[in-house]
């Protein structure tokens, strides 16, 4: 038996992975000996970590397009900007988390640590250049993602939520692999360069047969329509800081998990999957928007309207092109800042045994806290995508590549779920302005400086994007060029 | 392609068939004579002291959980220490990184009290 030399990979390119794995194992060990009842050394040891790590994937990463350990782990210029988003998502979840844990004897370490490996699985689907690193990756997630959603342990819908997420997720996983063994049977090589070789070189049914189940994984790991089922409720049953997580750096991943595995990987069945992504995409914008309407819970409203969202994002996908994927990237990270600044609303207005969760909420709220009121206003507006706002350009960027690719249906009918969807959003606009609060006078506004800091920064930033978009365009853009 | 999983669906069926042929044909040629001795259920030749259907404790799947582990850590070492003049500093610092991962893990459970039985 010949076998090829070993060759040691080349350990400084996937240096952004390596580092997280050390930082989360710091966390576990610092949380253990620490004893603080607060977690506070492991909070800090988390975000530094996590601040770092987005630095150090810029230093070791950007503007290279290389592969090592033996092309099962690729860097390149989309991976940095997806994990840099992934990473900078989580340090929000982690600050906008803390009081919110506190006050409801959530606060763990396990919080912390969960959620890292979370993470690291995320990066690691970024970066995976075969299959088998690329189910690694979705495992370390979502395994985590379970445990994360069963935190609150005594209560009954955290439970239901937790079983949903893992049954759906486990057979999401398994079509997934399903899929990926058909990829492997057809072409007989787990890398994701060769895989794409022998699929531009052939057509056979095993392929297309194959490439079925993957979309069909993916698009249960997105929770596009008609694989959705899932989303409502582990949004309403998940503590909020977890649906922060799920609803934003999970999102993020699952773009580079369609990139890499079927945009990239499978680029030469274009032609097969497009219809596919087009048919997820319009009944993503057509379910996500008409049952958001009727929504009275904001976390089950965010949930609809994430579909009409993951619509746009599959939206760019169809055109197959550059310009196409660089405008779902866009769409997805802007989103899901947005999102997460949301979320942190939300969690800013709970207090220790209530949960501002019912559009009721939110009345008013303007005379309570005109600084957050305005934040939601920026946030609500630009996630129905008026122009001027960073959502606008993100829903403009997708329908243009819809356009050049010659699906002119398919943008009319994006931009009129956008239109619809502005109803739901600017009702609570409406609801924050315009209407007087319940009689007991509504949620106050509760939370550290730091966590009002960080929102705020947050809501600043969805603003600044709005009005300077070029920049992060030009980066998407650029991942792709 | 698929003609070369032709030998693993005729093991398949071969061994599906000889399996179900050799049940029946015992059923079928057995001698049956049951009496009461024969039927009551019997523990080392004592009569059953309870039911077999209890409850026990969720420790056990902890302790299994761990056997496990430590089980697989062991499993690794095995082919490590067989090739070890061949890998070389890298396959030593790649196995001493393993370890030191996994002493983490049981650096938790420790101090979580998963190794108490009280």
């Amino acid at each position: 038996m010949t076998t090829d030399a070993f060759e040691i990979p080349n350990l400084t390119l996937a240096l952004p992975e390596i580092w997280m794995l050390g930082v989360a194992c710091l966390v576990l060990v610092v949380d253990l000996f620490s004893g603080d009842r607060d977690h506070t050394p492991a909070y800090w040891v988390a975000q530094l970590g996590l601040l770092s790590a987005a630095l150090i994937t810029v230093q070791a990463q950007w503007g290279l397009d290389v592969t090592t350990f033996d092309g099962n782990y690729v860097a390149d210029a989309m991976a940095v900007v997806l994990k840099v988003t992934v990473l900078l998502l989580t340090f929000l979840a982690f600050a906008y988390s803390r009081d919110y844990l506190r006050e409801r004897g959530m606060l763990r370490g396990e919080f912390y640590l969960l959620s890292l490996f979370s993470t690291l699985g995320m990066m690691v689907i970024i970066s995976a250049h075969s299959l088998l690193v690329l189910y690694l990756g979705v495992e370390l997630m979502s395994l985590s993602l379970y445990a994360l959603v069963a935190m609150r342990r005594g209560s009954p819908a955290a439970s239901e939520a937790a079983m949903k997420y893992f049954v759906l997720g486990a057979l999401a996983s398994g079509m997934l692999l399903y899929g990926m063994s058909m990829l492997y049977g057809a072409t007989g090589s787990l890398d994701l360069a060769a895989i794409t070789d022998v699929a531009a070189a052939e057509s056979r049914l095993l392929l297309v047969f194959g490439l079925v189940f993957t979309v069909v994984g993916v698009a249960f790991k997105f929770g596009a329509v008609p694989f959705h089922m899932w989303v409502p409720d582990v949004y309403q049953g998940a503590p909020t800081a977890v649906t922060l997580f799920i609803a934003t750096a999970s999102k993020v991943a699952a773009v580079g998990l369609f990139i890499r595995l079927i945009g990239e990987g499978l680029e030469p069945l274009h032609g097969d999957w497009q219809n596919m992504v087009l048919l997820l995409a319009v009944a993503s914008i057509l379910i996500g928007n008409t049952v958001a309407l009727v929504q009275t819970n904001i976390k089950r409203m965010l949930a609809y309207s994430t579909f009409n969202h993951i619509g746009f994002i599959f939206l760019g996908f169809v055109a197959g092109s550059a310009e196409g994927y660089g405008a779902s990237m866009f769409y997805a990270v802007t989103y899901s800042f947005t999102v997460a600044a949301a979320f942190g609303v939300i969690m800013l207005l709970s207090r220790q045994g209530f949960e501002a969760e019912n559009l009721e909420d939110f009345k008013g709220l303007n005379e309570r806290s005109p600084l957050f009121a305005l934040v939601m206003l920026l946030l609500m507006v630009s996630l129905t995508g008026i122009p001027g706002t960073v959502g606008f350009y993100a829903k403009w960027l997708v329908i243009r590549s819809v356009v050049d690719a010659g699906v002119m249906w398919a943008a009319v009918f994006a931009v009129i779920g956008a239109v619809v969807g502005a109803f739901y959003y600017l009702r609570v606009v409406r609801l924050c302005y315009f209407d007087q609060p319940e009689a007991e006078g509504g949620p106050q506004p509760s939370g550290s400086g730091g966590f009002r800091f960080v929102l705020a920064a947050n809501g600043l930033s969805v603003l600044l994007l709005g009005l300077f978009p070029g920049a992060l365009v030009a980066v998407c853009m650029a991942a792709f060029g | 392609m698929l003609a070369e999983y032709v030998p693993i669906l005729l093991f398949i069926i071969v061994g599906l068939g000889l399996g179900a042929v050799l049940i029946v044909a015992g059923f079928i040629l057995g001698p049956r004579r049951p009496d009461e001795e024969k039927l009551s259920p019997y523990e080392c030749g004592f009569e059953a002291f309870e039911d077999s259907r209890m409850r026990f404790d969720v420790r056990y799947y902890l302790v299994a959980l761990l056997f496990i582990i430590f089980d697989l850590e062991i499993a690794f070492l095995f082919p490590w220490a067989i090739v070890l003049d061949e890998v070389g500093l890298f396959g030593v610092a790649a196995m001493g990184l393993f370890l030191v991962i996994l002493l983490i893990g049981f650096l938790y459970e420790w101090k979580k009290g998963a190794l108490e039985w009280e």
